[in-house]
């Protein structure tokens, strides 16, 4: 049952909040050993706030757009009270004191908070191995990795466990989980929902947005949590977007190219995509162009350089939010004769292999000497690709390409070699440089039989007609599966 | 220190006069008890995010307008550095395009000294050590409390443009005066609120080339400055002449054996990793804001020091104190209203050392009619302002409480007269001397004369009496 | 110490350079983990070398995606005196948390150093 009708059906007082928490509690129950997208399922406090959704309902008032439908967190937001872990060691036993602000957003919209979601140590990682506390499995074939790094959200809402969940996307991490799970998955514009209360991976580039197994489902969600927020500064200073009213609008009209350099269908483009993959792609936009769209190719050059520049940035910004990581105030202290001693063996023993790889590349990219030739240069090449967008842009309404060049890949196959598993996120990350919105969207199979997810880009704030294009190529791909 | 010369730049750090914190609504109040002026953002707490205090900006234009800045579109960065007090092991600071770039200082002597830059950053938390005496360095561990954490500071950098230990304590008097006359700062280096960190360096007289310089912290008071400039210049002098060289360092200054001693040396210089702040967005702010930040600036110490210049004839550096102690509005008044403007400067400096008290200008200046106008001597004048200060009131009516009346000449000139029979020689002496001697002596007599009357005659008065007798002879 | 470094063409990184960082970044490595980061962020390193291709000149950074400027909050106190029981209780739980607390202070061990 979608997210629309369960709100709908508790808000009519149709159904009970308890019931439809206590049906997805027992499902987590029957599948989460098998599929471990959890750090902490909060099976007492979401029946107890179920029963204040049905109170409400109950005394004749509306609890909300979101009314008694489960939600899972990554584990990367501030709840008041329940542990955060972001996936690493290093903030064993931390209880944060505050609420990320979309926390306090999804109790407005009576949302049930069921739980937090395993994830890639800090949100680092394509395919959530670097969890400390164990992989994901993907629960269309457990022996693969579901993506990452909102891996364990992209597996509980493929496996049942909640009907929406919610992912941060710093390079990929919410399009590339939700491809390689089958689900809907929503990079919004940066700005359109508030980073208050996320942990930060690196700022300029980290966005939240939702999980669905629909994209109307996507469009609620994403709708109770976007909007201007006055504690984060880079939150756009607007009124959020209609995004449900528009869904069934359809394509007629619109431009949409496909980009070549990130399809590995163009003479300067990116090798390693798999044929069907990109099979699936040039039906995508076979399937909008008979919905009226005009469907061209697309060039949009410098996004080949998207990878170097962000292996630059992302590590650059995290190396300095992950400082505050040092024994003195909150989390893990591993103790030692002084300050300096006791933050090296904290940090040490806190942090994972991928996270203090990307602390030192970070670091090394600011020293004294090289900001200049790694981080300043890689900040222009953000500036080619911003404006490589804007030329698309004039040309076309949304852009299409594959959100991942592979289906799901086997637990362990790239975990050991960094740099291919970068090469996972070659498509999704432009996208985080230029601050625009995107989305993944199912769209058929690979010739194993996995889910393949194509992926809508619009300009920033075109959230609107990327939902409208989403939902019919949603549409298209149901007669397909 | 003969032949050489000192040569001294201050970078001076003053805790801005908002509200809350520079980038949250965390409370900026000295003191409380420890941890509780904090929120998540002053205590760095993973997902916290700044959010930029309008009025720390306002106030830093404020800073910048004072001292003729170029107020510009300015950014933060981070300055990545550990250490307990700084909650975010980052410190978010401005670094190549400041809130303010150049402008300049006027000190009291009408010397322009020279401005760098004049940026927002945020203050740290406070450590205490425990054990060892509280020393750092012998501490058995440390306790940190954020109460400061993320209050708003203006770091006001200036140029090497000071030449002695009393150009800088004129220069920091002058820009805490600065601060504290347009509500920037309450300007209190006791509270910490004003820190100053000290550059020094010193060459022979008459050399262009800089010599190295040393950086000195933890200065907490202008006496301490004085005193840590002559001892670091000195020390850098005597290293120089016994053919040593200066090694670039930062040093801290100890009050109690009033040395500097090394922190660390310039190899040691921190990697500080400099980066645009991702998480706050560039500050621009538009010319109208400016301008109206500038319509509501009240004047400035050196403004009010000319002011009361002009209208008193005095030169300005002679205004100074009045100005110090924020009589000038009373003086002028005063001045307005007809009293005499070298008096009424007098009875500021010597008289109203704590402030005006009750007196108004109106009292203020009719008590110096009357004492210019020979109603009251000026030992009489004294007593009445101090009970004017005291207590306010009418300066005709305390006067005549205290049973002041004027002497009659008269009367006067019968004293002077019995004075002269009873002292022939210094009477002579008088008569026939030359000025110096003339002035000895009526100095002689017009002690003679308040002695016997008890303060209630009137100098000048006696002083033309004597003339007057001197001429008929 | 911080190793000499050429501005414009970066050589690749070495054990050195790793170890230095490691120091700025406060992690400790083994030399078998000293090795293996040396080669893995290289590797990442060489990749972005792909970058010298372009022709940067004149081109302006962007550190920011949304052109905004100016975001301002108003200088009032976030806690009224209606919430202070709720801010009290805030601190408790940032002290709960803590890893030492002594006088409702966090505790470290002894600090090597002022603050630059
Ligand atoms: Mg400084
Ligand atoms: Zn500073």
């Amino acid at each position: 049952m979608s997210a629309v009708s369960l709100a709908a059906s508790v808000r009519s007082g149709g159904r009970s909040a308890r019931s439809i928490v206590e049906d997805h509690l027992a499902a987590i129950e029957a599948g989460e050993d098998e599929i471990h997208a959890f750090n902490l399922v909060m099976a007492d406090s979401a029946l107890e706030r179920a029963d204040r959704v049905d109170a409400v309902v109950a005394a004749g008032g509306d609890p909300g757009p979101l009314a008694g439908v489960p939600v899972v967190l990554k584990d990367n937001m501030c709840t008041r009270g329940v542990p955060t872990t972001c996936g690493s060691r290093i903030l064993d036993g931390w209880r944060p004191p505050y609420d990320a602000t979309v926390v306090q957003r999804l109790e407005v919209a009576g949302a049930v908070l069921v739980g937090k979601t395993n994830m890639d140590e800090f949100a680092m990682g394509s395919s959530t191995e670097n969890s400390a506390f164990g992989p994901t499995h993907n629960p269309r074939d457990t022996s693969r990795v579901p993506g990452g790094s909102s891996g364990g959200s992209a597996a509980a809402v493929a496996a049942g466990f909640a009907p929406l969940a919610l992912g941060s996307d710093t390079g990929g991490s919410i399009r590339q989980p939700a491809a390689l799970c089958g689900v809907v998955g929503v990079k919004p514009t940066y700005g359109a929902v508030s980073r208050y209360g996320l942990v930060a991976f690196a700022s300029s580039l980290d966005q939240i947005g939702p999980f669905a197994n629909s994209v109307a489902d996507a469009a609620l969600l994403l709708e109770a949590v976007a909007g201007h927020d006055p504690m984060d500064s880079t939150s756009i200073p607007a009124v959020a977007p209609d995004l449900l009213g528009v869904l069934d609008r359809g394509v007629e009209g619109l431009r949409v190219g496909i980009i070549e350099e990130i399809s590995g269908s163009g003479p300067t483009g990116l090798e390693g995509f798999s044929p069907d993959v990109q099979s699936r792609l040039a039906e995508a936009g076979e399937a909008l162009a008979a919905a009226g769209a005009i469907v061209e190719k697309a060039s949009v050059p410098s996004t080949v350089f998207g990878l170097s520049a962000y292996y630059v940035i992302a590590p650059a910004e995290a190396s300095s939010n992950l400082a505050r990581f040092d024994g003195v105030r909150f989390g893990l202290r591993v103790d030692a004769e002084n300050t300096v001693d006791m933050n090296a063996a904290t940090r040490t023993a806190g942090f994972g292999d991928e996270v203090k790889r990307r602390i030192m590349l970070g670091t090394y990219a600011l020293s004294a000497g090289y900001y200049d030739a790694y981080y300043g240069k890689s900040q222009k090449v953000r500036t080619l690709i911003v404006e490589d967008f804007a030329r698309a842009y004039e040309s076309f309404d949304l852009l299409l390409s594959p959100t991942a060049p592979t289906t799901a890949f086997p637990i362990g196959e790239k975990v050991d070699d960094p740099m291919l598993m970068y090469l996972n996120d070659v498509c999704t990350i432009p996208s985080n440089l230029a601050g625009h919105p995107a989305m993944s969207v199912p769209f058929g199979v690979g010739d194993d039989g996995l889910p393949v997810g194509v992926q809508v880009l619009a300009p920033a704030n075109g959230e609107p007609s990327m939902f409208r294009a989403a939902a019919v190529l949603e549409a298209a791909a149901g007669g397909a599966l | 220190m003969d032949g050489w010369e000192v040569v001294i730049g201050l970078e001076v750090h003053a805790e801005l006069a908002t509200a809350t914190k520079l980038f949250s609504g965390a409370r900026n109040e000295f003191g409380g008890e420890p941890n509780t002026h904090v929120d998540p953002v002053s205590l760095g707490l993973p997902g916290s995010l700044p959010v930029l205090n309008e009025k720390a900006v306002e106030l830093a234009i404020r800073v910048g307008l004072a001292l003729n800045c170029v107020v510009q579109a300015s950014e933060f960065a981070r300055k990545n550095y550990f250490y307990p007090d700084m909650p975010k092991d980052f410190q978010i600071s401005q670094f190549d395009q400041p809130i303010n770039g150049e402008g300049w200082l006027e000190l009291p002597d009408g010397r322009s000294i020279g401005i760098e830059r004049a940026h927002l950053e945020e203050d740290t938390g406070k450590s205490t050590h425990v054990g060892g005496g509280g020393r750092i360095h012998e501490a058995a561990y440390s306790l940190v409390d954020y109460n400061r954490a993320g209050v708003p500071l203006i770091e006001i950098v200036g140029k090497p443009d000071l030449r002695s230990a009393e150009d800088a304590r004129a220069y920091v008097s002058e820009l805490r005066a600065i601060l504290v006359t347009i509500g920037a700062s309450d300007g209190k280096m006791e509270e910490g609120s004003m820190r100053v960190d000290c550059n020094v360096s010193v060459r022979p007289v008459g050399d262009e080339e800089l010599g190295t310089r040393c950086e000195v912290k933890n200065i907490n008071s202008l006496r301490s400055l004085g005193r840590a400039i002559a001892y670091e210049s000195r020390r850098q002098v005597d290293l120089i002449t016994s053919g040593q060289k200066i090694d670039q360092q930062t040093r801290h200054w100890n009050e109690e054996d009033g040395r500097t001693h090394t922190l660390r040396s310039k190899e040691e210089a921190f990697d500080y990793r400099y980066f645009p702040e991702p998480d706050l967005v560039p500050v621009a702010p538009s010319a109208e804001w400016i301008d109206e930040i500038r319509a509501a600036m009240p004047l400035l110490p050196g403004e009010r020091r000319r002011r009361l210049a002009d209208e008193s004839g005095i030169h300005p550096e002679a205004a100074a104190l009045t100005v110090e102690r924020g009589l000038d509005d009373l003086a002028l008044a005063a001045m307005d209203l007809g009293a005499e403007p070298a008096r009424v400067l007098v009875h500021v400096e010597n008289n109203l050392a704590d402030g005006q008290g009750g007196l108004t200008a109106e009292a203020f200046a009719s008590l110096v009619v009357m004492e210019t106008g020979g109603d009251l001597t000026a030992t009489q004048a004294k007593t009445v302002l101090a009970d004017l200060v005291d207590s306010g009131g009418d300066p005709v009516d305390v006067a005549a409480g205290h049973g002041f009346e004027a002497m009659e000449s008269s009367e006067l000139e019968g004293l002077v007269g019995g004075l002269i029979t009873d002292h022939p020689e210094d009477w002579e002496a008088f008569v026939g001397g030359d000025e110096g001697e003339r002035k000895k002596k009526s100095g002689f007599f017009v002690g003679q004369i308040m002695k016997a009357t008890r303060g209630q005659a009137d100098g000048r008065v006696v002083n033309e009496i004597l003339e007057r007798l001197a001429d008929g002879t | 110490m911080k190793p000499d470094s050429d501005v414009s063409v970066p050589g690749r990184i070495t054990r050195d350079d790793v170890a230095y960082v490691a120091r700025l970044a406060r992690l400790n490595l083994s030399d078998t983990e000293l090795e293996a980061f040396t080669g893995q962020l290289a590797d990442v390193l060489d990749h972005a070398a792909d970058l010298e291709a372009l022709d940067l000149d004149g081109v302006a950074p962007t550190s920011h995606p949304l052109p905004l400027s100016n975001v301002l909050r108003p200088d009032v106190p976030a806690v009224e005196s209606a919430d202070e029981v709720d801010h009290r209780l805030f601190c408790d739980e940032v002290l709960a948390a803590a890893p030492a607390v002594e006088e409702n202070r966090f505790r470290v061990p002894p600090v090597l150093g002022e603050a630059p």
